[in-house]
């Protein structure tokens, strides 16, 4: 039982390295914005992977809010916001807009997805 | 955080609702007879009205509105004053049909047989126009007024479309409440909840905890306020926040279900998860819902 944790601890730092290596280039993943929709919505990544989202307007402000992450930003059409995310750990992270774009602005959201 | 552990769930005859009673204003000592002593009142909350909202969650949205009216007409015990905290009218791009739906709303309203009603603001009445159909309608965002030595205080955290309360008003906030002192009674009324109820649903005030600060010197505050379309309690300290259910559609409880989408409409049951409140203001506070007709 002891033998197996350490042989499993020894593996996930050796991926953990891997994955450092790796790391030096961030992936861009491109999210536009619209009312009252992310495009796309559902996004993918690694973890230990690190990310910069660059979010973009098509027609007025957004908000761009990911409490998991602490992130906030608005969204502001005509320029890019480029927002750093380094993913620690997996899982399902929502993200919305949160300033009041009209009606539908409550539907207007999407997801992270984090693969161990 | 500290959850409330005062709860006392009441039937009561003839209103089919619940009453909710707690210590919510801790600061004072309890009365056992405290009820209809000069000074005590009531107030009746309305919230998330949505006037103009048409869809699959309300089949009945163009006379949902003028029920409760008839409902809250008809208690036996009619309140001092009525207060709405926010989306009186559900949002449009069309600035015109903005003002038609808050011309209808305030219509509808004034058959309320109680005069002394209280507006505020929604992020549907006032965020993409920054309040402007709004004041024109129904005045000031954020304000102020005293009742039967209770002091109410209106906060705005809508006009701003980021859902801020913002410096200028927090400012304003620490100013009247400077001239207040501790032990005073305190009712805050405000559409989005003031603490972090649920982040990643947005149910929160961009800077509510400041406002939380300033207000937690005093003892006795409660707070009411909308937004979540349902009936919901929770303390900040000794700070007490109502939610009060819609008179629209209901919506989930918090984190229940990974999308904050309103709960279906029950065609057996029109009105389930909707109404307004009856607060009863003594030394403690006494909730008691509301259903939408009285059956
Ligand atoms: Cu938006």
């Amino acid at each position: 039982m002891y033998r197996r944790t350490l042989v499993a601890l020894l593996a996930g730092s050796a991926l953990g390295a891997a994955a450092r290596l790796a790391a030096d280039q961030p992936v861009e993943i491109r999210i536009s914005a619209k009312k009252f929709e992310f495009h796309p919505n559902k996004v993918t990544a690694r973890r230990g992977q690190p990310l910069v989202l660059v979010l973009t307007s098509e027609d007025r402000i957004h908000g761009f809010k990911m409490p998991d992450f602490g992130v906030r930003t608005d969204i502001v059409p005509g320029q890019e916001t480029r927002v750093s995310l380094m993913p620690e750990k997996p899982g399902s992270f929502t993200f919305f807009c949160d300033v009041f774009c009209g009606d539908g602005h409550e539907d207007m959201d999407g997801t992270l997805l984090i693969e161990a | 955080m500290q959850h409330t552990d005062r709860r006392d769930f009441l039937k009561l005859a003839g209103l089919a609702g619940v009453a909710f009673t707690a210590g919510l204003f801790p600061g004072r000592r309890a009365d056992a007879q405290a009820s209809d002593r000069a000074g005590d009142f009531h107030f009746v909350q309305f919230s998330d009205t949505h006037w103009g909202y048409s869809g699959a969650a309300n089949p009945d949205a163009e006379h949902t509105l003028e029920k409760a009216v008839t409902t809250v007409n008809g208690l036996a015990r009619q309140p001092d004053l009525i207060v709405f905290t926010g989306d009186l009218t559900h949002t449009t791009d069309d600035a015109k049909v903005r003002r038609e739906r808050m011309k209808r709303f305030r219509e509808i309203v004034s058959a309320l047989s109680v005069k002394d009603v209280r507006f505020m603001p929604g992020e549907h009445d006032a965020s993409l126009d920054r309040g402007e159909a709004y004041k024109e309608f129904f005045g000031a965002t954020h304000y102020t007024f005293d009742h039967k030595g209770v002091h109410f205080i209106a906060l705005d955290n809508v006009s701003d479309p980021a859902a801020k309360l913002g410096d200028e008003q927090l400012a304003w906030l620490a100013a009247d409440l400077k001239q207040r002192k501790p032990d005073d009674r305190i009712i805050v009324l405000t559409h989005r909840p003031l603490f972090d109820l649920q982040p990643q649903w947005d149910w929160t005030t961009a800077d509510g905890a400041k406002a939380i600060e300033l207000l937690m010197p005093f003892k006795n505050v409660v707070v009411f306020y909308g937004h979540i379309h349902q009936e919901h309690h929770h303390m900040t300290g000794h700070i007490a926040h109502h939610a009060a259910n819609s008179l629209i559609f209901a919506l989930p409880a918090p984190g229940s279900q990974p999308k904050r989408a309103p709960l279906a409409y029950d065609a057996a049951m029109p009105g389930k998860g909707l109404g307004t409140r009856d607060v009863a203001v003594a030394d403690k506070v006494t909730l008691v819902e509301l259903p939408v007709t009285k059956g």
